[in-house]
């Protein structure tokens, strides 16, 4: 089966920059594939994210997802891909419901209608199942103002996989989550993996996330310098028998000595 | 294809009109400006220099104030898509599969709907002061307030593409702004301008035209 992501000598340097932000790298994912793109901070994760959900343009290399060029198939790709930012991404003058439906109908998924009463009966169902499924079911059509950090994440997931998206890229995605909402975010993630093979590419901070990756590709300085399974990646290391944790930090320290 | 462009065109304009309707600070200035500009310097020029002279200011200040707050209104609407990259909402906008025209289209029709409002404002306070209209010519002012909202949306579309923060929005908008204001006439009638203004006022005019005109293309090619 084709990768569902492919990506091949990518290169993205900054205007006034002297460095490249990404340097050269290339890797693929599977369809399903649950993939970890894992970095310290300006290692080039999120331009990498970026250039993939084509909110920015590579300055050379090629990427492919789903089969369709990132640049000359932008439409294509995203009609294919949800993505869940580092900084929400929620319109604070909205209510939950109606961020939704704005998204639902900018993807063409429902005719747009100004009221929620309007709207199918399909999309009420939806929206009422994956807000019950995210704990926020009874806070659906409060103001987002209202809402707390975790509360926020959810809807984003929500809207984020209205379009049943074939990737979903997740940057950084619990960030100021305690951990009970970010277990229940995981939970919820991997449900949707199991149910709808959906390919999740994550970066994160957290690395205990991305032990349950299927590959991890480790990125320091623009530069891949690690990639495979988290035990291929903890293999060949000096140390004995390391969590994902030491082995990450030990691939850095070698990269940056 | 169009259907799917239209329905975000609509989807991106309605949700400029929730966001005015849930800001009252907003609907109560667009009745205050009126208020301001028809009724005291309106009523206090047609009273010192109008009568004199037998020409009506109220009506002519009437109709410039109403173009005025079309133009101002769309075109700070426009310009508000720098608080949604601020806010980081423009990138829920930007990654969805839509047209880029159409993210720029929708902003212009909301911002139309919304400036509307506003000349709703005017049109009311005019009736109340005693602006002496027909029905002939409010059906003739819904076209050109159209065409004012149209060049606002390309004005905001200008400003927008040179500056990336609201403060600088805050702090330059009035620069931009007052020379429109006072070229296009809005408080005094278009005669007697230096060489330079003149010049400054076919340039400023030709510019913002140029944007508007490639708007239809849009229509024609979404991608």
């Amino acid at each position: 089966m084709p990768p569902i992501i492919e990506v091949k000598n990518l290169v993205k340097r900054y205007r006034k920059s002297k460095i490249n932000a990404v340097d050269d790298i290339s890797f693929s994912v599977g369809e399903g594939e649950f993939f970890a793109l894992l970095g310290p901070n300006g290692a080039g994760k999120t331009t990498t994210i970026s250039i993939l959900n084509t909110t920015l343009i590579k300055t050379s290399g090629q990427a492919r997802l789903c089969g369709f060029d990132i640049e000359k198939q932008a439409g294509e790709v995203r009609q294919r891909i949800g993505v869940i930012f580092q900084n929400p991404s929620l319109d604070r003058n909205l209510t939950a419901e109606e961020n939704v439906r704005f998204h639902a109908s900018l993807y063409g998924l429902y005719p747009f209608r100004p009221i929620f009463s309007l709207m199918s009966n399909s999309y009420k169902e939806k929206v009422f199942e994956l807000a019950e499924l995210m704990g926020i079911r009874q806070e659906i059509f409060q103001p987002i103002i209202t809402f707390s950090g975790g509360m926020k994440r959810k809807l984003e997931i929500i809207r984020g996989l209205m379009h049943n998206p074939r990737v979903l890229f997740l940057d950084e995605p619990t960030t100021g989550l305690d951990p009970a909402s970010r277990r229940n975010v995981w939970e919820y993630l991997q449900n949707v993996r199991r149910k709808e093979s959906t390919t999740i590419f994550l970066t994160t901070h957290y690395l205990e996330e991305a032990e349950s990756a299927d590959h991890i590709a480790i990125i320091n300085k623009g530069k891949l310098i690690s990639y495979g399974t988290p035990e291929e990646i903890k293999k060949d290391l000096k140390i004995q028998t390391p969590t994902l944790e030491e082995a990450y930090l030990e691939i850095i320290k070698n990269h940056d000595n | 294809m169009i259907t799917k462009e239209i329905n975000a065109i609509f989807t991106i304009a309605f949700r400029d009109l929730i966001k005015l309707l849930r800001d009252r600070a907003r609907v109560l200035s667009g009745f205050v400006f009126p208020f301001l500009f028809i009724g005291i310097l309106g009523s206090s020029l047609n009273a010192t220099i109008g009568e004199n002279l037998g020409f009506n200011f109220l009506t002519f200040i009437f109709t410039g104030v109403f173009a005025q707050a079309l133009f101002q209104s769309s075109a700070a609407g426009v310009i508000s898509l720098v608080q949604d990259r601020e806010n980081d909402f423009s990138q829920e906008l930007f990654i969805s599969p839509i047209s880029r025209y159409s993210i720029i289209l929708g902003k212009i029709f909301g911002e139309t709907l919304v400036a509307y409002v506003a000349g709703f404002g005017v049109l009311i306070f005019g009736f109340i002061i005693g602006v002496p209209l027909t029905l002939t010519q409010i059906a003739f002012l819904i076209p050109a307030g159209l065409a004012a909202c149209f060049l606002g949306g390309a004005f905001g579309i200008l400003v927008l593409s040179n500056i990336s923060s609201q403060r600088t929005v805050a702090q330059i908008f009035p620069f931009v702004l007052f020379p429109q204001i006072f070229l296009s006439g809005v408080f005094n009638p278009l005669i007697g301008f230096l060489l330079f203004f003149r010049g400054l006022r076919r340039s400023l005019t030709r510019l913002i035209w140029s944007v508007a005109l490639t708007m239809p293309r849009v229509l024609f090619f979404p991608r």
